[in-house]
């Protein structure tokens, strides 16, 4: 990596802390200007570093600002509208405007006991019952965690006391509406023994502005705890986003992850989870859908430390325009890990000439007792199927739509709470081509 | 041939076998019955020398020496098969090649010559005629995509071409068809002599139709509740393993 | 001291206690790489000014490039200045005189291997001349490959010989260029392998450098060039399948191949240099370039590979599928024992229409064997309906070993299909248990079962490398299992 000093100018971290939440918590603060300090050194990651192959950031650093922005919350109508949408749902809604926590538009009713949920904004201020090791080195999986420890505005925290079931999905919409904004979320999840819950993480651009968003997701599972997480990519058009979504696992625990990315001009998931102790489950799925110019790249890394872990990945890309579609997907079977049973799966559509995919699914295996398969493939729509379906009346467009429609679908059907799958599926055949009629075919 | 006292066999600290007594002379055919679970199985095994079973007490005697103390490999040449239950699949290695090493290793131990491909082809093809196996199956991978009648029929192809003097059959007739099951009889009563002994493991009485044995044993949970002749076999078809189980639980009771 | 410096200070500590007795100062330049070296060994070949001038710009590239470090491997630095570059090394004068003085653990591993005597002593570095006649043998077949318009010579031959076809085609695949080790190998390669066929031959025997036993000695590194020219067909069989006492630490060869239109080229190897012992000491680093150019349509080029020898392997056989229609195919076993590492797989990079490529790779790793299947399929966008298959398959022998797959796929045509699929496996316990109860020896079970894994590639090979290869297997996996 390089250090870019032109970068580092407009970053003033000394003018900051009197606008980041904890400023006032010495631990917080140290915190914060040891991981600019890690960043400051190590600066945005180039092509050459084998991690960043396929993607490249270093636009970032030329970024008017970096800083986050504190401008007052001032949704737009049409960011409440959108809002307001979910605030039926049957689920814990925790909207965010332009990084920062809004009461207003949230509704949190009816938690039941042993479930606290709050902005991490407040709980920083507050600095009551706070995770510490979250913001602890050891637990940056990229230099970007290091950005977002330095500068994280606002997020949620969940914590989940031992055997608590939280039905309702937690809802947390981070809506960008500001212009050239850079905003830092930081999510942090604590799943006691034996809890349950779903989390969504919705960031929903409303303008075509260069914003830039660095989200940082933390969970920990305790044993035996589920905890089902969807992340909805909907950034605006010109946007930047990356983002590490990174679960910890211990006995018996079972960790899902939904990643369904449909909109911003270049986007970046990291992925990763610790399979800590034996037993553990951990499912991550994934779907990019893709046009116009947009850059999107997955990079999901799944460690298994303890023998008997089951992982389950499976992955699908469908390219159009002039996109560029990257996954990369590590799967590492320590020493010791014997009985680990994975299985890793990465699939692509290439709809147009322009589009392009890059694919890296890796395996490294350090036990002889498993059970290991991956598989990638790229390609077009299967002949026989389409044959199939025209021989049966269905036009070629439609047939076509079709199949692209259960291509996707079939991510999109791995969502447990019904109504969150219903959501995504409107979302993900709005993105479709000819999805409206698909509408009317189903 | 075969002398077993008071065998007790765990596995992963769960008793299997609760003192077994057998003793198997040349020339007999034995059948050794039970409902599921009772540990005729786990009994095969053991005295084919598979891992993973501890033999708590007692002993297992072969020809006068220790069976127990033998590896698996030694077992085998010198005269002891076990045909499996689910025979194993060996991706890559044909049928041929498999068979011969084995017939080699065989040969090797009793100071005989090794088989060149030509002899050894002449003798397998002429046993692969008697038991009704295709001969395109020599040439495939082992067992690998046999249905279940083939690869139990491949199982009788080995016994009648290593000819061992202790053959221990686990299950054969599971999973054939009448005719199959006929036909696989016919291959084990061919290898009926004076010098050979043969142990059936079963379920059911309908091979013992085919396969008329000198005794009869009756495992239940571990234990031989019941020996007797052929007859035995008949009563138990009519009365089901209940009938001696209840009377190995009064037994036991009192 | 590195390991590489101790082992050219034996090197150098043998010379002098065996003594100059004839001019060896004559068959050496001194240690170390400069311009100057690179003028003395072209000198020493009398080479013509083209060659000289290829050299000195691969030089001058090397001095620009740092040493690759992505691999999936590890080895002590080497020092590149503590090297010979050219001095004869292997001269028969400094071998052993006879087989005694061969190490014995070696003739065992030649015994099992049921390599005759009179090959045993060739393979060993036995000074063999006046008993071997494979001098005649070779010459026997270049007068019958003569008659049909192929050359066959090894290279420096060729540059005399045939100056405007190594013109034409050196470096056109692997240019001086390309990496770090093939500029390297530009720069200084002594010699090799050369073979041209022309328009339309299809040479009637399997080539291989075993024919060529007087150039066979050809250092650490080698520089093979192939050329079929249009519908032409050859078979190449490279290296030696027995193991090789090589007290080289590096080797750094070059081999391209270019298949014109509807030629065909299959190029196999069975590659078993010093592993090292089973604690790690010793052992070639085999860091080897090998790429093939389908240069027309409808060309044709396969790899197949063997891989049980060296300490550290790092090679990619790799096709670059330019002409319409073509093919190429990369089919791999490699296996580490002890404290081996091989980083190896291929490149397919699909540029003309309707190209096909198929990857085979059976990894097998026991001991604290380590090893990376590498590979890259890439398709360019203009590469209407190219098609690739890629299966990729790990077995591991024990606790201590580890299987590691790279795999990138890289697209940018929509008509294109790309399948990539991967298994990491061991031997099963039912496995073993099945043979040893029909009386198969636990070690004859596992090669066995190791073989089964193999044999689709094995599958590709000629008929008696492919005995040898097996034979390889089981030896290689001694002392791996259990």
């Amino acid at each position: 990596m390089n250090v870019q000093p032109d970068l580092l100018q407009h970053l003033e971290l000394e003018r900051m802390p009197e606008a980041l939440a904890g400023h006032d918590v010495p631990w917080v603060r140290l915190a914060r200007e040891s991981a600019f300090g890690r960043f400051a050194a190590r600066g945005f990651p180039t092509r050459r570093d084998e991690e960043w192959k396929y993607t490249d950031v270093t636009a970032l650093g030329r970024r008017a600002s970096l800083a986050p922005d504190h401008i007052p919350p001032d949704p737009s109508s049409e960011a409440a509208l959108h809002a307001w949408t979910l605030t039926n749902e049957g689920m814990h809604l925790m909207v965010f405007v332009n990084g920062h926590y809004d009461a207003d538009l949230s509704t949190i009713d009816g938690l039941p006991d042993g479930v606290r949920l709050t902005s991490l904004a407040q709980a920083l201020d507050e600095a009551q019952d706070l995770p510490r090791p979250f913001f602890d080195v050891r637990n940056e999986h990229t230099i970007f965690a290091s950005l977002n420890t330095a500068f994280a505005t606002d997020g949620a925290m969940l914590q989940l006391a031992p055997g608590t079931v939280l039905d309702a999905p937690v809802y947390l919409l981070f809506i960008a509406s500001g212009h050239g904004v850079a905003v830092y979320p930081r999510n942090i999840v604590v799943a006691g023994e034996g809890a349950r819950a779903t989390m969504v993480e919705h960031y929903l651009g409303m303008v075509d502005a260069h914003n830039f968003t660095n989200a940082i997701t933390q969970i920990s599972l305790g044993a035996g705890a589920v905890i089902e997480h969807c992340k909805l990519l909907q950034e605006g058009s010109a946007a930047s986003h990356i983002a590490g979504i990174h679960a910890d696992l211990m006995a018996g625990s079972s960790f899902v992850s939904h990643s369904f990315a449909l909109g911003a001009r270049m986007g970046r998931n990291d992925i990763t989870a610790r399979l800590l102790e034996r037993d553990c489950r951990c499912t991550l799925n994934g779907l990019y859908l893709l046009d116009g110019r947009q850059h999107m790249d997955h990079h999901t890394r799944i460690d298994h430390l303890a023998p008997d872990g089951v992982s389950r990945e499976q992955y699908r890309g469908v390219m159009d325009g002039e996109s560029h579609g990257v996954f990369n997907g590590k799967l590492v079977v320590h020493p010791g890990a014997d009985g680990t049973d994975a299985h890793q799966s990465s699939r692509n559509l290439l709809l147009s000439r322009q589009a392009e995919v890059d694919t890296k699914p890796q395996l490294e295996i350090f036990a002889d007792n498993v059970k290991c398969t991956h598989g990638a493939t790229v390609g077009q729509l299967d002949e026989n199927h389409l044959f199939y379906l025209r021989s049966r009346g269905i036009d070629a467009e439609s047939a076509r739509s079709l199949l692209i429609y259960g291509f996707a679908n079939d991510i999109v059907a791995r969502v447990s709470a019904p109504n969150l799958r219903g959501r995504i599926e409107q979302l993900v055949l709005e993105r479709l081509p000819h999805g409206e009629s698909i509408k009317e075919l189903l | 041939m075969l002398t077993v006292k008071n065998l007790h066999v765990a596995i992963d600290g769960k008793e299997i076998l609760r003192g077994i007594d057998l003793n198997v002379r040349a020339g007999e055919v034995h059948a050794i019955m039970g409902p599921n679970g009772s540990g005729k199985s786990t009994l095969a095994q053991v005295l084919a020398g598979r891992e993973g079973y501890r033999v708590t007490a007692g002993t297992a005697r072969y020809l006068g020496r220790n069976l127990l103390a033998m590896t698996p490999e030694q077992r085998a040449r010198e005269g002891v098969f076990l045909a499996f239950q689910y025979p194993v699949e060996i991706p890559g290695v044909s049928n041929a090649l498999f068979l011969k090493t084995s017939l080699n290793a065989v040969r090797k131990q009793h100071g005989l010559p090794e088989l060149d491909a030509m002899d050894f082809l002449a003798l397998v093809r002429d046993r692969m005629k008697r038991v009704g196996m295709d001969e395109v199956l020599l040439s495939r991978a082992v067992n690998e995509g046999f249905s279940g009648g083939e690869k139990k029929r491949n199982e009788i192809l080995q016994l009648t071409v290593l000819e061992p003097k202790l053959a221990i059959l686990d299950e054969t007739d599971s999973g054939l068809d009448i005719d199959a099951l006929k036909q696989v009889a016919d291959g084990v009563n061919a290898m009926r002599n004076a010098r050979r002994a043969i142990v059936l493991v079963t379920h059911y009485q309908r091979l013992l139709n085919y396969i008329v044995p000198d005794h009869v044993h009756v495992l239940s949970q571990g234990r031989i509740a019941k020996s007797g002749g052929a007859g035995l076999a008949f009563e138990l078809e009519q009365h089901g393993y209940g009938w001696v189980e209840a009377g190995n639980e009064a037994s036991r009771v009192a | 001291m590195s390991t590489t410096a101790r082992q050219l200070d034996e090197l150098i500590g043998r010379e002098y206690r065996d003594g100059f007795y004839t001019t060896l100062e004559t068959d050496t330049v001194p240690r170390g790489l400069s311009e100057e070296i690179i003028r003395m060994i072209s000198a020493r070949k009398s080479e013509p000014e083209f060659m000289l001038e290829w050299r000195l710009k691969a030089y001058r590239h090397w001095l620009t490039m740092t040493e690759p470090q992505w691999a999936n491997v590890h080895h002590p630095v080497i020092d590149y200045q503590d090297i010979f570059y050219y001095s004869a090394p292997k001269s028969e004068k400094y071998g052993p005189r006879s087989l005694a003085e061969v190490d014995p653990e070696l003739l065992r591993t030649y015994e099992r291997l049921g390599i005759p005597l009179k090959e045993q002593e060739m393979l060993a570095g036995v000074a063999v001349d006046a008993v071997f006649d494979s001098v005649s043998v070779a010459t026997t077949f270049k007068e019958k490959l003569g008659e049909l318009g192929i050359i066959f010579c090894p290279f420096s031959e060729a540059v005399q010989k045939h100056p405007d076809l190594v013109r034409q085609y050196l470096g056109t695949v692997v240019p001086y260029t390309d990496n770090f080790f093939a500029s390297l190998n530009s720069a200084v390669f002594s010699d090799g392998s050369f073979c041209y066929i022309p328009p339309g031959v299809r040479c009637p025997i399997e080539l291989s450098t075993y024919f060529r036993i007087n150039a066979r000695n050809t250092g650490q590194f080698e520089r093979t060039l192939i050329i079929a020219d249009k519908d032409a067909y050859v078979s190449y069989l490279e290296g030696c399948t027995a193991p090789m006492r090589d007290e080289n630490q590096l080797h750094a060869a070059v081999v391209e191949l270019v298949a014109l239109e509807g030629a065909r080229i299959k190029y196999a190897t069975v590659q078993n240099w010093y592993p090292g012992d089973k604690d790690g000491r010793g052992g070639i680093y085999n860091f080897v370039t090998k790429r093939g150019d389908c240069r027309g349509d409808n060309a044709h080029i396969s790899w197949t590979q063997v891989e049980t020898g060296s300490a550290i392997t790092w090679k990619y056989p790799s096709v670059i599928l330019r002409g319409d229609n073509a093919v190429g195919e990369f089919y791999s076993v490699a296996l580490t024992n002890h404290y081996q590492q091989a980083d190896t797989g291929t490149k397919m990079i699909h540029i003309g229409r309707n190209t096909r490529s198929t990857v085979l790779s059976k990894g097998i790793s026991a001991g604290h064997g380590q090893n990376s299947y590498r590979g890259l399929i890439k398709v360019l966008s203009n590469a209407e309906n190219a098609r690739n298959y890629t299966q990729c398959d790990s077995l591991l022998l024990g606790n201590q070993c580890g299987a590691h797959t790279f795999p990138y796929i890289e697209v940018k045509n929509p008509g294109a299909r790309v399948e990539h699929e991967a298994s990491t496996s061991r031997i099963g316990e039912d496995q073993l248990f099945y043979c040893t109860q029909r009386g198969i020896a636990p070690e004859d079970a596992v090669s066995m079962i190791v073989s089964g894994f193999c044999k689709a590639v094995f599958q590709e090979l000629p008929m008696e490398f492919a005995v040898e290869a097996r034979k390889l297997l089981g030896v290689s996996l001694e002392g791996g299992t259990g």
